[in-house]
C-alpha cells in the first residue's frame, strides 16, 4: 500500500471515528448545560466557592465572572513558577523568570500553550501537573462556558440572562472533561505514553554509560491538552516526543481527541436553539474547510518541494518514523485549525507552502472546527458576517436564528473579527521595524519574516505552536507575544458576552418567505466563502511576503 | 457607589480564587493521581518508560527512545564518529543538553527547525546522503545515492526517533553482516523479524526499531 493511500484510510477512519461520537457527545453536552441538577461533589464545590449555580447572570456579570476568574488563574499560574525553586516536588528545579513565568501564565490561562521554555528541563513536576495541566482543563472550560452563553442567547428570548458562569466552568470540567481525560489517559498509557512521578534517574544505554531522564505524569497531561485544544508539550518536542505519543494509534487518538468536542459543540449547538440543521450546516463548513486544508498539505508534503527535501528525497525533516508524512500532515491541519498547537512534526521545516497552510489555519480565527468553546463562537460570529452579506446583496435585514442582526449586533462582530488581525500585523509590523527581534530568527529571508510572524499569529489566536526556529526567550518576545495572547483570548469573549446578551434581549422575528435559510448547504457554502473572503483580503499581503514567497521560489 | 463596584469586584475576585483552588484540587491533584493509580497496576511497564534489557539483564534504553551507536569521541573531532558495528539511527541535529538547571546532564528533545531551502540544511543533507553511501558500500555491494531514503538523511521531530525505514535497515545489512562477520542472510533475517508493518494495515508507516534490532544483533553475535 502507498503511503497516500494509507494517509486516506487514516483520514477515513479519523473521520469515521467522529462521526460516531458527533451525536452522543453533542447530545450529552447540551443536557449538561441544560441540567437542572447539580450532583454532590458539584454542590460541594459550589458550596466552596461561595456561588448559587442557578442564579441567572446578564452578560456583565457573566464576563465578570470569566474575567476575575482567569485574571486570578494568571496571577497564582506566575507566582506558582515564580517559586518554584522552593516548591517541594520540583525535582530540584530553579524558579523562572519574570518575563518567562508570566508568558507562560499567559499562555496557558489563555488557552494558548506558547512556550518558550523548555518542559523537560524548566518545569517541575508540581507546575506542571498541579499548574499548567489545572489551567488545560479550567481554560478549556472558559471557552465552552462562552461559547454555550452566546448560544442561549440566540436561544432564549426577552430576557438578558446567560447562564451561571460558576455552574458552566464546574460541568464543564467534572462532567466533560474529567471523564473523557480519564478513559483517554489510559489508552495513552496503553499505548505507551509514561506515567509516573519520578525523580531525575539514570537510564543504562545500549553503547554503556546512562543518560538521565524525567518521568512525570505525562500520558494525563497530554490527554486534555489535546481534548481542551490547548497544546503545551510536557517535553520540548511535544506530541513528537515518543513518551507523548508514542506510535501510530496514539497519534490518531490524539488527533481524534483534538477535534472531537469542537465539532461535537455544533450538534449541541443545534440541540439547544432547537434546530439540529442549523447545527449541520455549522459543522459542514467547518468540515468542508477542514478536509480542504488536509487534502493540500497531504499534496504539497508528499510533493516534497524545497532545495534540502528534493535531496533527501522526501519531507522528513522535523518529522518522525512512525507518524510519516500523512500522519504528521493530519495532526498539523487539525492542530492549526483549532486552537491547540500541540505538533508531532515540526512546522517550520515543512515545505513553503506546508507553512502557509499552517499559518492561514489559525488566521481563518481558528474556527474549522477550531478550539473547544471558541471554535463554535467563532464560527457564530462568521455566520453573522455572512448573513450580514447576504442581507446587503438582498436588501433586507439580516436575521439569524430568529434573531434580527442589527446596527448594535453587527458592530460586535466587526470588533471581534478586527481584534486579532490587528494583534497580529500590529506586532509583527513592529517586531520587523525594530532592530533586534530580528536576531532571534534560525532561518534568514521569507522563511525568517514567516517565524515571526508564525510566533504573533499563533500568541493573537491562542494557538501556540511555533515555527520554532524563533528563539522566542527574549524579554521582547515573551512579553509582547504574552500581550498577544491575553488580549486574543479575552477582548474577543467581551463582545461575545455582549453580543449574546443582546440577543437574549431580542424577541424572536417570526420567520417569512423572505428569511435566509441559514439550515441549507447553500448557507454553508455562503459561510465558506465568506470566511475564505475576510481572512484572504486581511492576510494576503503578510503571506505574500512569507510562506508565499518561499514556496514558489521553491 | 465606587465603595460599592470595589467590594462586588472583591467578591467576585474571591469567588475566582475560591474556584481555582477547589479545581485544582479536583484537576491537579485528584485526577492525575487516579491516573497514575490505575496506570501502574495496569500497564506497570509502559507508564514508566518501556525499557528493555539485554540478554544479561542489563537495561539499555527504552524501546521509544532513539539513542546515538557512536565510537567514543577522538581528540580533534567535533562529533564523534558512528559504530559501524551497529545498525545507525537517523540524525538527530536538532537535539541539545539542558541550558539550566545544570545540575543535572538532561537530553533536549527537539527539532533543527531548518526551512528546505535553509543552507546548513542544504548542506547536512548532502554530508548524510554522501556517508550513508560511502559508509555503507562493501566491497561486494555498491549503494546509489538514489537508494538512500529519506529518513536516513533527514533529523526527525524529537531527535529522538526509536525508528528507521526497513528501506534504511535494509540499505545496512550487508555493511552490518561484514563488520560483525555474519550472513547476509542472517542479518537480513534478523531485520525482517524487526519489521514492524502498518497498523492493521493503515495507520502509520513501516519501522525498524534500532534499539530491539541492535539489542538482537548483539545476542546474535555473542551468543
Amino acid at each position: 500500500m502507498s503511503p497516500q493511500v494509507a494517509g486516506l484510510l487514516q483520514l477515513t477512519a479519523l473521520i469515521a471515528a467522529l462521526a460516531l461520537a458527533y451525536r452522543p457527545l453533542g447530545d450529552y453536552m447540551a443536557r449538561v448545560y441544560s441540567s437542572e441538577k447539580n450532583y454532590r461533589p458539584e454542590k460541594w464545590i459550589y458550596k466552596a466557592i461561595g456561588a448559587n449555580p442557578t442564579a441567572e447572570m446578564r452578560w456583565p456579570a457573566y464576563l465578570r465572572g470569566v474575567l476575575a476568574f482567569s485574571a486570578v488563574s494568571v496571577l497564582f499560574l506566575y507566582l506558582m513558577q515564580r517559586v518554584q525553586g522552593s516548591l517541594p516536588g520540583s525535582l530540584g528545579f530553579s524558579s523562572i523568570d519574570p518575563d518567562q513565568a508570566f508568558n507562560t501564565a499567559a499562555s496557558f490561562v489563555a488557552n494558548t500553550n506558547w512556550q518558550s521554555y523548555y518542559g523537560e528541563q524548566a518545569m517541575g513536576h508540581v507546575v506542571q501537573t498541579g499548574g499548567l495541566a489545572v489551567q488545560n482543563f479550567l481554560s478549556a472550560a472558559v471557552g465552552m462556558a462562552v461559547a454555550v452563553a452566546l448560544v442561549r442567547g440566540f436561544a432564549r428570548s426577552r430576557t438578558g440572562e446567560l447562564g451561571n458562569f460558576w455552574a458552566d466552568l464546574v460541568r464543564g470540567t467534572v462532567r466533560i472533561l474529567i471523564p473523557i481525560s480519564v478513559i483517554g489517559a489510559i489508552i495513552l498509557v496503553a499505548c505507551g505514553a509514561i506515567q509516573n512521578f519520578s525523580g531525575i534517574h539514570q537510564v543504562g544505554q545500549f553503547m554503556g554509560g546512562t543518560q538521565e531522564w524525567n518521568g512525570g505524569g505525562v500520558a494525563s497531561q497530554e490527554v486534555i491538552k489535546e481534548l481542551g485544544t490547548n497544546g503545551g508539550g510536557y517535553f520540548n518536542a511535544n506530541s513528537a516526543h515518543p513518551f507523548e505519543n508514542p506510535n501510530p494509534l496514539s497519534n490518531l487518538f490524539e488527533i481524534f481527541l483534538i477535534l472531537l468536542i469542537p465539532f461535537a459543540l455544533t450538534r449541541t449547538f443545534g440541540r439547544m436553539v432547537g434546530s439540529l440543521k442549523q447545527g449541520y450546516a455549522i459543522l459542514g463548513a467547518m468540515a468542508v474547510i477542514w478536509i480542504g486544508f488536509t487534502a493540500l498539505m497531504m499534496w504539497t508534503e508528499f510533493a516534497h518541494r524545497g532545495p534540502a527535501f528534493e535531496i533527501a528525497g522526501g519531507a522528513m525533516e522535523g518529522k518522525e518514523t512512525r507518524f510519516g508524512i500523512a500522519g504528521s500532515s493530519i495532526f498539523a491541519v487539525a492542530t492549526t485549525l483549532t486552537s491547540t498547537g500541540a505538533v508531532n512534526s515540526f512546522h517550520s521545516s515543512y515545505t513553503g507552502f506546508g507553512g502557509g497552510i499552517t499559518m492561514l489555519g489559525m488566521q481563518l480565527g481558528e474556527i474549522a472546527p477550531g478550539g473547544v468553546g471558541s471554535g463554535l463562537y467563532g464560527m457564530l460570529i462568521m455566520a453573522i458576517i455572512a448573513v450580514f452579506i447576504a442581507g446587503l446583496m438582498v436588501g433586507r435585514t439580516p436575521e439569524y436564528l430568529g434573531k434580527k442582526i442589527g446596527t448594535r449586533q453587527i458592530k460586535l462582530a466587526a470588533c471581534y473579527i478586527l481584534v486579532t488581525p490587528a494583534l497580529v500585523l500590529g506586532f509583527t509590523a513592529v517586531a520587523m521595524a525594530l532592530p533586534t527581534p530580528a536576531d532571534s530568527m534560525t532561518n534568514s529571508g521569507a522563511h525568517g519574516f514567516s517565524e515571526i510572524l508564525y510566533a504573533y499569529t499563533s500568541g493573537a489566536n491562542n494557538n501556540g505552536s511555533a515555527f520554532a526556529g524563533l528563539n522566542a526567550d527574549t524579554q521582547w518576545f515573551n512579553t509582547t507575544i504574552g500581550i498577544a495572547m491575553l488580549l486574543g483570548r479575552f477582548l474577543p469573549m467581551v463582545f461575545v458576552l455582549a453580543l449574546a446578551g443582546s440577543l437574549a434581549e431580542q424577541k424572536p422575528v417570526p420567520e417569512t418567505a423572505g428569511t435566509l435559510r441559514t439550515d441549507k448547504p447553500l448557507y454553508a457554502g455562503l459561510l465558506v466563502g465568506t470566511i475564505l473572503i475576510i481572512t484572504g483580503l486581511t492576510y494576503f499581503p503578510a503571506l505574500a511576503l512569507g510562506p508565499l514567497a518561499e514556496g514558489l521560489a521553491s | 457607589m465606587t465603595n460599592n463596584s470595589v467590594s462586588s469586584t472583591a467578591r467576585v475576585l474571591g469567588a475566582g480564587l475560591r474556584a481555582l483552588l477547589v479545581l485544582t484540587l479536583v484537576c491537579g491533584v485528584l485526577y492525575p493521581l487516579a491516573v497514575t493509580g490505575v496506570a501502574q497496576a495496569l500497564f506497570n511497564d509502559k507508564a514508566n518508560g518501556s525499557e528493555i534489557k539485554d540478554s544479561g539483564g542489563r537495561v539499555v534504553g527504552s524501546s521509544l527512545i532513539g539513542q546515538r551507536y557512536d565510537l567514543p569521541l577522538k581528540d580533534g573531532e567535533e562529533s564523534p564518529a558512528p559504530d559501524l558495528k551497529w545498525f545507525q539511527p537517523r540524525p538527530s541535529n536538532g537535539l541539545g543538553s539542558n541550558s539550566v538547571n545544570t545540575q543535572y546532564s538532561l537530553i533536549l528533545s527537539g527539532a533543527t527547525n531548518r526551512s528546505g531551502d535553509n543552507k546548513e540544511l542544504v548542506q547536512w543533507v548532502t554530508d548524510a546522503k554522501a556517508a550513508v553511501v560511502k559508509d555503507n558500500s562493501t566491497p561486494t555491494y555498491k549503494v546509489k545515492p538514489a537508494d538512500v531514503p529519506a529518513d536516513a538523511v533527514t533529523s526527525s521531530g524529537s531527535g529522538l526517533d526509536p525508528d528507521i525505514s526497513p528501506a534504511y535497515a535494509e540499505l545496512q545489512v550487508h555493511r552490518v553482516a561484514e563488520k560483525n562477520n555474519l550472513d547476509v542472510k542472517e542479518v537480513e533475517d534478523l531485520v525482517a523479524d524487526h519489521t514492524t508493518g502498518r497498523l492493521l494495515g493503515f495507520m502509520g508507516e513501516p519501522r525498524v526499531n534500532v534499539l530491539e534490532l541492535n539489542t538482537a544483533l548483539r545476542n546474535l553475535t555473542q551468543g
